[in-house]
């Protein structure tokens, strides 16, 4: 009876393990920076992946009767330590829109433009690399350090 | 004043709190009565004390003390008053004095009992839930003061500190940032006070169970004491599940109601524990069984609890991203490492006094399928704490970050679900020590024939999507079951009794509360499930950008853009609203007003047009856009069928438990 038992709680442990991995497979998506993008091409057409990027403002062009959103990003560091070290979110998306030698990448995204999506802004997509070269978002997230500052107001300093 | 009022009694409760410790550990190990008597008695101390913090800290929030960083961050002129009052759990230091005020109140409940039989308990239950309220109390006190107030430094940088830094003045903004606009919704004014109750219910079986093994005292007295309190954490955090879920669903606009983010999983983790000990406690008590198997979920249930909180407690924008930068995050993880590792080492040492003395004899039984349930409860868990660890863990070992999302959840936990269906239709049957396929399947022969008509009928209806057919086949099954133990045991009384059939099936209820209230609750499972399955797989979305008087149409509605209104509302938000008609086979049905609304400082708020029937929902979200226009704007149509049930579902589960719970003599 013991041993009966026993593989049946195997059997179970072995179906949750299978079940972890195969779902894993089919929708595990890879962090990867703009520059990764750039070096990895060729292995990861086809594959889910989250980038994130800094919007540059001037290449943002929006089709309103195909909700067609094409923009470029530039490469910022992945790691929330990187960003810190380097001054913060703010400086290090400025940076890379300022700076012309960094990689880029043109991410096209169907859907309504987004508020946030602006000049500095740090976009976060999903999705997948296409043969050309362009990233094809299903997802589109966006930050703007600059507008949730939480600092105590002009307002506050002048009492 | 109140501010320093406030801040020190938090200091004196924390005081009582560490006195209480030691007090009850000195009575413990000196044998002195007197002594934990004393600790008991400073654990009752704790209750009005820190609601006198929370009264000051309330009253800071309505009186506009805007000098107050928390009060700055969390409320502004413009609100009513019972937003600045539920503002206290609106941030996230102001939620930790919400959980040690909870934990006050529930200690102090549970010190008050007569403890007669029970004293030895006493001293470990007041340490344990001691060394938890002086945790966050000290959290509260070192590094997320809510009195904590502002200063500018002498190179005019304003800072928050609790006190004066040398050289800078006290600041007094006018006026606050005022609470985070998604949060001002009903759906999430209770949401997170159910929630914590149900966390910080979980602590006191925890607190009983680790009495039992330092005290050796390992025979179900625990289990027996903490019923109530298991039943009351596992039926607030069901309902602060759900209302989160109906929140994003009417708040968010993204035409869900459940996203697997790591938040929404923190709160769901403990749950799942605790509804698998929710059904092995019982096989302990009917049978001496699984006593090891308990103890290891209850505290499963306490760390998940306080990782639970840890995640959860800044509120809806605190993602994987925000937690980092937090001050508490390392002492929330080592409390969390010490608490668990101390308990694991704990039942180690008792491990051989929990043994059982009788086997499982079959595999069918219905401790056997309780198991199973457990297992599998167990799996979801794992699953879901795998997803939530995965980008840590994969970046540890191969420098490459992987995130997984929601179809991962959801590919890996359906096969779970459809078995614990499927044993919610089965295991009610079976009996207990032994059961077979022959007894079982007399049992279970009638209604499962009645539930094998659903997919035919479905099929018949025109539905091909087998996952589906699957699912609402075993819904049915455990409503069928679940409506024929009802009918079988009404009908064995009404010929026993000889009672007329609704008597006999009121009493047979009332006799046996916790079995049929059971039985609600899985029916309202299924009922939930009927809504899940339909949103899930056989939701329909569409969108457009339309000017007025534009068309759309998806699964049978047209739906008409007829005008748009942009407007600034009293309390200075920007409303951008549009109305729309709903035609379903050209007849008009329903007018629904999506909208958005821009709060001052640039946060949006989403509300969608919802038409909502038992059968489907239109649900139309105007999409969050600065140039909306008459001619241009953007719409996304969802479709959900059945989304309804969920909600339903979660009215009769409410039902269900309270016949399940409700007070009953002991030997019912």
């Amino acid at each position: 009876m013991r041993l009966k038992f026993i593989l049946g709680g195997v059997a179970i442990l072995a179906a949750i393990v299978f079940l972890i991995a195969t779902s894993m497979n089919a929708s595990a998506e890879y962090f990867l920076t703009v520059d990764e993008v750039q070096a990895r091409q060729s292995e990861i057409v086809g594959r889910n992946l989250r980038i994130s990027g800094a919007v540059i403002g001037d290449t943002i062009s929006y089709e309103p009767d195909s909700l067609t959103l094409t923009f470029v990003i530039a490469h910022i560091p992945g790691g929330n330590r990187e960003i810190e070290a380097q001054g913060g979110l703010a400086l290090v998306l400025h940076e890379a829109v300022t700076d012309p030698t960094r990689t880029r990448l043109t991410v096209v995204y169907i859907g309504p433009k987004p508020d946030l999506l602006q000049d500095e802004a740090q976009a976060i997509v999903t999705g997948q690399l296409g043969d050309d070269g362009i990233f094809y978002a299903d997802e589109l997230l966006l930050k703007c350090p600059t507008r949730y500052e939480e600092a105590l107001p002009e307002q506050a300093l002048e009492n | 004043m109140f501010i320093d009022f406030g801040f020190g009694i938090l200091v004196l409760t924390l005081a009582v709190t560490l006195f209480s410790i030691a007090a009850a550990l000195y009575g413990f190990y000196t044998g002195s009565p007197r002594w934990v008597e004393s600790a008991r008695r400073a654990m009752q101390l704790t209750f009005p004390l820190i609601t006198l913090v929370a009264l000051a800290l309330i009253y800071l929030l309505v009186s506009g003390h805007y000098e107050v960083q928390f009060v700055y961050s969390v409320t502004s002129n413009e609100m009513p008053l019972y937003l600045k009052i539920t503002a206290l759990w609106g941030g996230q230091e102001g939620s930790l004095i919400l959980w040690a005020w909870l934990l006050a109140v529930f200690t102090s409940a549970v010190t008050l009992r007569k403890w007669d039989r029970d004293q030895e308990l006493l001293p470990w239950v007041i340490i344990v839930t001691a060394i938890t309220l002086a945790f966050f109390l000290a959290l509260v006190i070192f590094f997320e003061n809510p009195f904590a107030r502002w200063w500018i430094l002498p190179d005019n940088t304003p800072v928050a500190a609790m006190f004066q830094p040398s050289g800078a003045v006290p600041a007094f903004p006018n006026n606050g940032e005022g609470l985070n606009p998604l949060l001002r919704h009903p759906g999430m004014i209770i949401h997170p006070p159910m929630l914590y109750l149900g966390f910080v219910a979980f602590v006191i079986p925890y607190a009983f169970a680790i009495a039992a093994l330092v005290t050796g005292r390992t025979d179900d007295r625990w289990l027996r004491l903490t019923r109530r309190w298991t039943l009351i954490a596992w039926l607030f955090l069901s309902i602060g599940l759900v209302l989160g879920a109906r929140w994003a669903y009417d708040v968010l606009g993204w035409g869900g109601y459940w996203g697997w983010d790591p938040v929404e999983i923190a709160a769901f983790m403990p749950w799942l524990t605790g509804t698998a000990f929710l059904h092995s406690v019982m096989i302990q008590e009917k049978r001496g069984l699984f006593k090891q198997w308990n103890m290891i979920l209850v505290i499963l249930t306490y760390s998940l609890v306080l990782f639970g909180t840890f995640l959860t407690r800044s509120g809806v924008l605190s993602s994987v991203h925000a937690f980092a930068q937090s001050a508490i995050g390392p002492m929330f993880f080592s409390f969390i490492g010490v608490t668990f590792i101390t308990s694991l080492v704990l039942l180690f040492h008792r491990w051989k006094d929990l043994t059982a003395t009788i086997e499982m004899k079959s595999m069918l039984s219905r401790e056997a399928l309780f198991l199973l349930n457990n297992l599998l409860f167990i799996g979801v868990l794992i699953i879901c704490f795998w997803g939530v660890v995965s980008p840590l863990i994969s970046e540890l070992a191969t420098g490459q970050k992987i995130t997984v999302g929601p179809p991962f959840y959801e590919r890996a936990t359906s096969p779970l679900w459809g078995a614990l269906m499927l044993l919610m239709g089965v295991a009610p049957l079976s009996a207990w020590g032994k059961s077979t396929f022959t007894t079982l399947g007399k049992a279970l022969w009638k209604p499962a024939l009645l539930a094998a008509l659903t997919p035919l009928m479905l099929a018949a209806l025109g539905m091909r999507n087998w996952v589906a057919l699957l699912g609402f086949t075993l819904v049915a099954l455990v409503i069928f079951v679940s409506l024929h133990e009802y009918w079988r045991g009404a009908r064995a009384r009404q010929k026993a009794q000889g009672e007329g059939f609704l008597t006999a099936l009121a009493r047979l209820a009332a006799r046996n509360r916790r079995r049929y209230g059971g039985y609600i609750i899985h029916i309202s499972m299924v009922i939930m499930a009927i809504g899940i399955l339909g949103i899930e797989i056989f939701q329909t979305e569409t969108q457009r950008n339309m000017a007025i008087g534009d068309q759309v149409e998806l699964a049978g509605y047209t739906v008409r853009y007829d005008s748009l209104a942009q407007f600034p509302y009293s309390d200075g938000r920007f409303v951008t609203r549009a109305v729309m008609s709903v035609f379903k086979a050209g007849e008009f049905v329903d007018e629904i007003y999506p909208r958005y609304d821009l709060y001052p400082g640039g946060q949006p708020m989403t509300i969608p047009g919802v038409r909502s029937t038992l059968v489907d929902d239109l649900y139309v979200v105007l999409v969050n856009w600065e140039n909306v226009s008459a001619t241009q704007t953007p719409f996304k149509i969802y479709h959900n069928p059945l989304v309804n049930w969920l909600w339903i579902g979660s009215g009769i589960f409410i039902l269900g438990y309270l016949l399940a719970a409700w007070p009953q003599k002991e030997n019912g």
